[in-house]
């Protein structure tokens, strides 16, 4: 990207890598499409109980989760320490910040008088 | 107000009533006039302000300078200084409301002047304005500033996405402006619950401004996030180890990082506040469902993260500046970056205890404050290393110590009552009292803002490459540490005495005297503001004699201060190569500082972009469409915001080559400038003889 685009014989290797960057985020953006359109479909005809659906719905986001890691910030190519520590901090706190909210309003709901 | 029925208004909800001014003419009650008349004298300072410095840019043609040199630049020098220069706007108009404030409160026993509304009007805004619109744009402007430099990058990871995060604030700082003239700002305070804040008890535009410059600001504090954690991860000068960085930076990057975990939360309840009084969705309301709780949880969610936000930059101020004008090493590095980390880390765990008295179980309150007294272990941890570093060090009482010895007294004392509010018990007793008010600005002003105002006058020099007047900064320092006691101290015992917060009025005449001194307190610290545009004026006016070009005022110790005052557009001709701590003072102690390199490189540097300007005002005008529901407005701005970024995509050419000559004659002339400039003792530091080339007179006092 400097000043005269200096464009490189494109090589079949480099071909094919950029095929593959290509296809990795085709793969991703599907995925994740099919992952937020399911639950929506789900909802949307009442396909079982509430309680399921709630539990199906966390799975596939859940799932998606992983699907973004993946596909969208490439974790999991090359294993570095770095990554895994961010991952895990991230992970650490999203659970405090879910776990606590629902500590929290749970046991609210619990004391609050019946309607 | 629903959306349906301002679908076939083209100016939405706008008419002439909106016009505080107006509404002011047409009313015939006396109180309503008093009130009308302080809001359209705001709105007029706001309008003529605006008209003078367009005047003054057409005069002086500095249009075409201000676009290409400033606004649309991605220099994170430029964007840092423009953050610096946001906050000490928006810190005029929200002194000026504090001291409003105060004033309603000294003649408040039965009434005073000012009605109910307009007082809740500006204790929203001053709240809303000094934490989003003063505290984080300056200590953004500062990171921006500072950290590239002292990790010795050319510039920040992103910088089109810098400027669009600065566009974002402006846009976001520009609509709590506009509602002075155009509307009123919202009345439920700078947390702004629900259900108060729903559509059903605030039918009007005021929470909905609250909401959307909410939400601009804190979709620009996100990006500046993800932008300095990338920065400091990725764009270290080689050899640079994480703990080789100075403490500045180490704050920047906790700082950073906890943005881009605790903006979200509030982006997302505004957002659904948002739905919830346009859309008529029920997540905060009573009705199908909808539980008001959960805003005071979620926003807490970012909420007390934020306090530390806002803190752990000030506390990296400190770090550098008590050992730069102690001349001595800080003591405890280790400790300190690990007193940083824990309270970031902490600063997730707490939330609860901003309501403690929601009504949750005991044993919930319990954990949550217990968490909270743990806080105090790391930041004394930071308080005890602060003063070791000062101990047996050569201390020079110069404005930034100034504030940062008197942050030190009165910081623990807030502290200590942040102890007393962790109780849960003692809090039940306190909490929505002004003893609350007391300990929460005790952190926010000689905490923050001092820090900020420390760091201002700290770098000033390395940004402009002039000192700042030291008799008018001292002025300034002592009236803000004088003042801001006057002003608080008095709140603690007013709130033991039940004085509750957010009262326009009130019945106990024995209140009155401490809110007299309050309000001379609140005086002073006008005058320290006032001081403070003294200092700059008469600083600018003298700033030939005090020019320190070569651009070590202080004797610094990290890199910031080994390059020009201010430094060229690319930082550093050659990314300087670091093994140790400190690195500009060991470089000053071998006689390495100041050398030429063997060759010149062309370097990259990101070009200007108007992508920044132009998000900044179509997401202000997409903001104002959706707060007086203008829904053209809204669809052609969001149309065009959208576009910028895929004309963006197609943009290839984003840098600019700054050629090896060039470099090489700025650099030739800065090292010609610094071997003939006379290195000065720091008995000399405040002289004209300061040129910025600094004596080698650290002597280690081993201990």
């Amino acid at each position: 990207m400097s000043k005269p685009v200096t464009r490189i014989p494109a090589t079949n290797a480099l071909m094919t890598n950029k095929r593959r960057d290509f296809m990795s985020y085709v793969w991703g953006f599907g995925l994740a499409l099919i992952l937020t359109l399911v639950p929506f479909a789900l909802v949307q005809w009442q396909a079982t109980t509430r309680g399921s659906l709630l539990i199906i719905i966390a799975v596939l986001a859940m799932v998606q989760t992983v699907v973004h890691f993946r596909f969208f910030l490439h974790l999991g190519r090359k294993r570095k320490r770095e990554d895994l520590l961010l991952v895990l901090f991230s992970t650490s706190l999203l659970i405090i910040m879910v776990a606590g909210t629902i500590w929290i309003m749970a046991n609210l709901a619990e004391r609050m008088t019946p309607i | 107000m629903s959306w349906s029925t301002t679908l076939n208004h083209p100016l939405g909800l706008l008419d002439a009533d909106s016009f505080p001014f107006l509404a002011m003419l047409g009313s015939d009650d006396s109180d309503i006039f008093i009130n009308g008349l302080l809001g359209s004298f705001a709105a007029a300072l706001v309008v003529i302000s605006v008209m003078v410095v367009v005047a003054l840019l057409t005069r002086y043609r500095a249009w075409r300078t201000l676009w290409f040199d400033w606004l649309t630049s991605a220099d994170h020098k430029k964007i840092g200084i423009m953050y610096v220069v946001l906050a000490l706007v928006m810190l005029v108009r929200a002194i000026a409301e504090a001291v409003l404030m105060r004033a309603q409160g000294a003649v408040g026993l039965d009434g005073g002047f000012l009605s109910s509304d307009h007082f809740a009007q500006l204790f929203s805004t001053h709240g809303t304005i000094m934490i989003f619109f003063m505290a984080m744009p300056f200590l953004t402007g500062l990171i921006n500033y500072v950290v590239p430099l002292q990790i010795g990058a050319r510039d920040v990871a992103f910088p089109i996405l810098n400027s669009i995060s600065l566009w974002l604030t402006v846009a976001g700082a520009a609509l709590v402006m506009t509602s002075l003239v155009v509307g009123v700002f919202s009345t439920g305070g700078w947390f702004g619950y629900p259900p108060y804040t729903g559509t059903l008890y605030n039918p009007g535009v005021g929470v909905d401004y609250w909401i959307w410059s909410l939400t601009l600001a804190s979709l620009g504090s996100t990006l500046t996030g993800i932008n300095i954690a990338v920065t400091i991860y990725k764009k270290r000068a080689p050899g640079m180890k994480l703990y080789y960085m100075p403490l500045f930076t180490w704050t920047a990057l906790c700082t950073a990082i906890m943005m881009i975990f605790a903006m979200p939360p509030l982006t997302v309840v505004t957002l659904q506040l948002a739905l919830d009084r346009y859309l008529d969705f029920h997540f905060f309301t009573n009705g199908l469902g909808g539980n008001q709780m959960n805003f005071l949880n979620m926003f807490w969610l970012f909420g007390h993260p934020e306090v530390y936000i806002l803190i752990l930059p000030a506390f990296g101020v400190y770090s550098e500046i008590f050992s730069t004008f102690s001349g001595k090493v800080l003591f405890g590095y280790k400790s300190l970056v690990w007193a940083t980390m824990s309270i970031a880390f902490l600063s997730f765990l707490v939330w609860l205890h901003h309501f403690f008295t929601m009504g949750q179980s005991g044993h919930i309150n319990a954990v949550f404050g217990i968490a909270s007294m743990l806080i105090g272990i790391p930041t004394g941890v930071k308080i005890y290393d602060w003063m070791w570093t000062m101990l047996r060090g050569r201390v020079r009482f110069s404005v930034p110590m100034i504030y940062s010895l008197a942050f030190i007294f009165l910081f623990v004392i807030g502290g200590i009552t942040g102890i007393m509010l962790a109780n849960p018990i003692l809090d039940y007793q306190v909490h929505n009292t002004v003893f609350l008010v007391a300990h929460f600005h005790n952190m926010a002003v000689p905490g923050v803002l001092f820090g900020m105002l420390a760091g201002y006058t700290f770098w000033f020099p390395k940004a402009f490459g002039f000192r700042l007047d030291e008799r008018w900064g001292r002025i300034s320092a002592y009236c803000w540490i004088f003042g801001w006691m006057g002003a608080f101290f008095p709140l603690y015992i007013l709130g033991l005495m039940g004085l509750p917060r957010r009262s326009v009025a009130y019945e106990q005449a024995s209140y009155v005297p401490l809110e007299i001194v309050a309000f001379v307190g609140a005086l002073l610290v006008a005058a320290a503001l006032m001081a403070l545009v003294i200092q700059l004026w008469v600083s600018i006016k003298h700033r030939e004699e005090n020019r320190v070009f070569v651009g070590d005022p202080w004797d610094g110790r990290s890199l910031e201060w080994a390059t020009s005052a201010p430094p060229p557009e690319y930082n550093f001709p050659v990314v300087p190569s670091i093994n140790d701590r400190d690195a500009f003072t060991a470089a000053k102690e071998f006689g390495v500082g100041y050398q030429e390199p063997d060759t010149y490189v062309n370097i990259e540097i990101p070009q200007n972009s108007a992508m920044g300007p132009v998000f900044g005002g179509t997401s202000f005008l997409l903001a104002f469409g959706l707060v007086w529901q203008i829904w053209w407005l809204v669809i052609l701005t969001g149309l065009v915001t959208i576009g910028t970024l895929v004309v963006r995509g197609f943009q290839r050419d984003t840098l600019k080559i700054i050629p090896a000559e060039t470099v090489c004659r700025a650099h030739r002339h800065w090292i010609q400038a610094a071997r003939s400039a006379q290195p000065i003792k720091r008995s000399q530091e405040h002289t004209a003889a300061n040129k910025g080339r600094a004596a080698l007179e650290t002597v280690e006092v081993s201990t």
